[in-house]
């Protein structure tokens, strides 16, 4: 248990950050808070990867901390297994450089302690969800980190963004909702809330009805959340309409962390998964590669564009998952880390053209190139591996999840998942064409490019992106087998955690 | 038996309210029906039969009481409700400061 | 209280919210103080506490009531209440383990008892008291701007 306090500390540095800027707001210049802000995130990414060192010492590669001292069925415990300390990399590597990225982006115009006190305790929730072992617990911080991204949305007070976060409210806590019934339905089942216990007792017991009830109706919730079809509609306007480091935080970490992370892991860990729920999974994730596809290419505004594709990505992990073998989820794994450093990456450079040239419509850009190098090279690096051009990273876990269907049998989501690719190439060299290749039109004259703050956070993520393929390395390789070992194992993770906890 | 069909029919009044009014408060109250009807749900699954209401006092030794857990979760339940209301509520009135009207069938400005 | 006779409501209402405010406000801190042996807590207590504000509010206009809590106090105040909630849980690392009791556990029943749950339940009291409060003054300021445009 010595080392397993630090489970706690992903909650409180955030949380502590988010009211120490409100309550600082008043004294301090803002340099100082934006210097607070993108310390206190750098020290949780460098937690984060002191756990994914500390883990392979302890038993079970599993640390647990229960907190209050409480033991484990009675309290909330805090699990740290391959699964989270996996999720917590990606989801504070993502905030890392989104928090250097709002140093150059926030105008002078915005309200800044404001804004960064909502974008801290939205990260709150996102840690909060992956490192927590108790049922209704993960709902409490999937309602916190959802309400500051409803109120992060319409933070610039436009028209447009008030009815897209309305819109994204509504639909939000809908989903809430269901996921609320469906706790309701598993604790009235079970009488525990811990997740662990959970597992371990509708092993034990004979529910006929309850179960494919409550998986059903965790799909639905988790599902909306996680923008899967048929509930994908709230996605593009939401995201389109949020400040462009907001974007970039939804579609590369919010919508995996509550919705794929969160479904995957009380699907296959608790309730344990059957071959009808699995192709449930594929199917839909095959529908949500086709509908994007296509509605991603017609698009004009850039970033409702790279909206549209989040869902066709969404899809691809889907259908990794849904397979259930163990390339499949291997790749469905490793696809969540390579499409949040690429998403949040083409949300990053759209801010900075947002902001240097006021333009969003690509009918109306062209030739940014000359005039901004840095944005328009990192732009490119990430569209090409999202489309999923060797050898940058995007492209093994694609092909790793392409491969994993023709071993299973399914030769129709491959040919769909090819033509997804395809489809995906084709959105992105239309955004490419449109925003920085051909001449320079007479209104762009003056552009000038990004500050200096933007232009590292942007450079450092196209690095990670380029050298994403090297993650399939022998040595490097545990980083993400552990996480898809973690859902392989499937209910037998209770047993492990339960074991973990006692000593 | 009747009362879970009787709460059941309380979340499908909010759940109308939020699908076919076109005034945004309406929705709003519809929400809030809806979260009355999930917290109501979930307190009543922790009844169990001849319970009372689980409050210890000094002089009284109670013995046969409902399930507390669920009455936690419903007051947590309840906050989260709140926050959310207020929040939906401001985005109403800027709307309103905005645009001028109510009635979401006139803020079609997003397209596509 | 400086006494405008157009601001807020009729003279009626104004003499009784005189009596009757430092009671609700007494009440709210009853509950409070007695969570962790009657119903109520923090939040329900921090909650009639915060009303407290608002029917002085609403019996005698803006002007006074953000005379006596101004927005900025109102904010500074819940971060404030935040923290020290915060404080208190990190305390309990001196215990062993994040949130744990700390303090002495008396006689159940009694007041000073049960270790340091009335302690959260204080700042809980403090916390949503004013933010609920800070809430209600953020609609006021701005239908009174959507009004002024």
């Amino acid at each position: 248990m010595n080392n397993s306090f630090i489970a706690a500390l992903f909650v409180i540095v955030p949380v502590s950050t988010a009211f120490l800027i409100s309550l600082l707001a008043r004294f301090a210049r803002r340099g100082y808070l934006y210097a607070l802000s993108v310390f206190s995130s750098g020290s949780i990414l460098l937690i984060s990867f002191y756990a994914l060192g500390v883990l392979p010492k302890s038993v079970n590669n599993i640390l647990v901390y229960n907190i209050g001292g409480l033991a484990s069925p009675f309290g909330i415990s805090l699990v740290l297994d391959g699964l989270s300390v996996f999720m917590l990399v990606v989801v504070n590597l993502a905030a890392f450089f989104v928090s250097i990225y709002n140093i150059g982006y926030v105008d002078k115009h915005d309200d800044a302690p404001k804004f960064l006190t909502l974008f801290f305790m939205m990260l709150t929730g996102l840690n909060g969800v992956v490192i927590t072992g108790d049922l209704f617990n993960l709902f409490v911080f999937l309602e916190v980190a959802s309400i500051a991204g409803y109120a992060l949305v319409c933070f610039r007070g436009g028209a447009e963004e008030l009815e897209a976060a309305f819109k994204y409210a509504v639909m939000g806590s809908t989903g809430s909702a269901f996921i609320f019934i469906g706790i309701a339905f598993l604790y009235s089942f079970t009488s525990t809330l811990n997740m662990a216990d959970m597992s371990r007792i509708i092993a034990m017991k004979e529910g006929i009805f309850v179960v494919p009830f409550v998986t059903v109706l965790f799909i639905m919730g988790f599902g909306l959340k996680a923008a899967l079809a048929p509930f994908h509609a709230w996605l593009p306007d939401a995201h389109t309409s949020a400040p462009a480091s907001i974007s970039a935080m939804f579609s590369g970490v919010l919508i995996k962390a509550l919705g794929v992370y969160t479904l995957a892991r009380i699907l296959f860990n608790v309730l344990g998964t059957t071959q009808a729920l699995l192709s449930a999974l594929t199917v839909l994730g095959a529908i949500s590669i086709l509908v994007s596809g296509v509605l991603a290419v017609l698009q004009w505004n850039m970033k409702r564009l790279f909206a549209y594709s989040s869902i066709g990505q969404i899809g691809y992990i889907f259908l990794g998952l849904g397979l259930g073998t163990p390339w499949g989820v291997f790749g469905a794994v490793f696809h969540i880390f390579q499409h949040s450093v690429a998403k949040s990456l083409l949300f990053l450079t759209a801010g900075s053209v947002d902001k240097s040239a006021h333009e969003r419509d690509l009918r109306e850009m062209s030739g940014l190139k000359e005039k901004m190098p840095v944005t328009a090279w990192a732009s490119m690096i990430a569209s090409m591996s999202l489309a999923g051009i060797p050898p940058l990273g995007a492209f093994f876990s694609k092909l790793i999840i392409i491969i994993a269907c023709i071993q299973a049998g399914f030769y129709f989501y491959a040919f769909i998942a090819v033509i997804g690719s395809i489809l995906t190439l084709a959105a992105m060299a239309k955004m490419q064409k449109f925003a920085f290749l051909g001449e320079l039109r007479e209104k762009f004259k003056n552009v000038k490019e990004a500050s200096f703050a933007m232009r590292i956070s942007i450079a450092c993520l196209a690095g990670i992106c380029v050298f994403g393929g090297l993650l399939l390395l022998p040595q490097l390789k545990p980083f993400i087998g552990n996480a898809a070992g973690v859902l392989l194992e499937g209910t037998k993770y209770s047993g492990l955690v339960l074991g973990a906890a006692t000593k | 038996m009747t009362l879970y069909l009787l709460c059941l029919f309380l979340f499908c009044v909010g759940l109308y309210g939020v699908l076919r009014k076109r005034n945004i408060v309406k929705i709003i109250v519809g929400f809030a029906i809806m979260g009355y009807a999930m917290n109501l749900f979930f307190v009543m699954l922790g009844y169990k039969m001849h319970g009372r209401s689980p409050i210890a006092a000094i002089d009284q030794q109670v013995t046969n009481m409902v399930d507390t857990v669920p009455q936690e979760l419903v007051h947590t339940s309840i906050v989260i409700g709140l926050g959310l209301t207020a929040l939906l509520i401001a985005i109403a009135i800027k709307i309103y400061e905005k645009c001028g009207t109510f009635d979401i069938t006139k803020i079609k400005r997003l397209k596509g | 209280m400086p006494n405008n006779p157009l601001a807020g409501m009729s003279i009626i209402v104004k003499s009784i919210t005189r009596i009757i405010i430092s009671m609700v406000m007494v009440f709210g801190i009853y509950i409070v103080a007695h969570g962790h042996v009657s119903p109520g807590g923090g939040f329900a207590g921090g909650v009639i506490i915060a009303l407290s504000f608002v029917l002085l509010m609403l019996a005698f206009g803006k002007g006074v009531a953000t005379s006596k809590i101004t927005k900025t106090i109102a904010s500074n105040l819940e971060s404030v209440g935040a923290l020290m909630f915060l404080l208190i849980a990190l305390s309990g690392f001196s215990g062993g383990a994040f949130f744990m009791n700390i303090l002495a556990k008396g006689a159940p029943f009694k007041l000073f008892s049960a270790g340091t749950i009335p302690l959260y339940n204080y700042v809980l009291g403090l916390k949503v008291g004013v933010g609920l409060f800070a809430i209600y003054l953020a609609f006021v300021v701005l239908e009174k701007a959507g009004k002024r445009k």
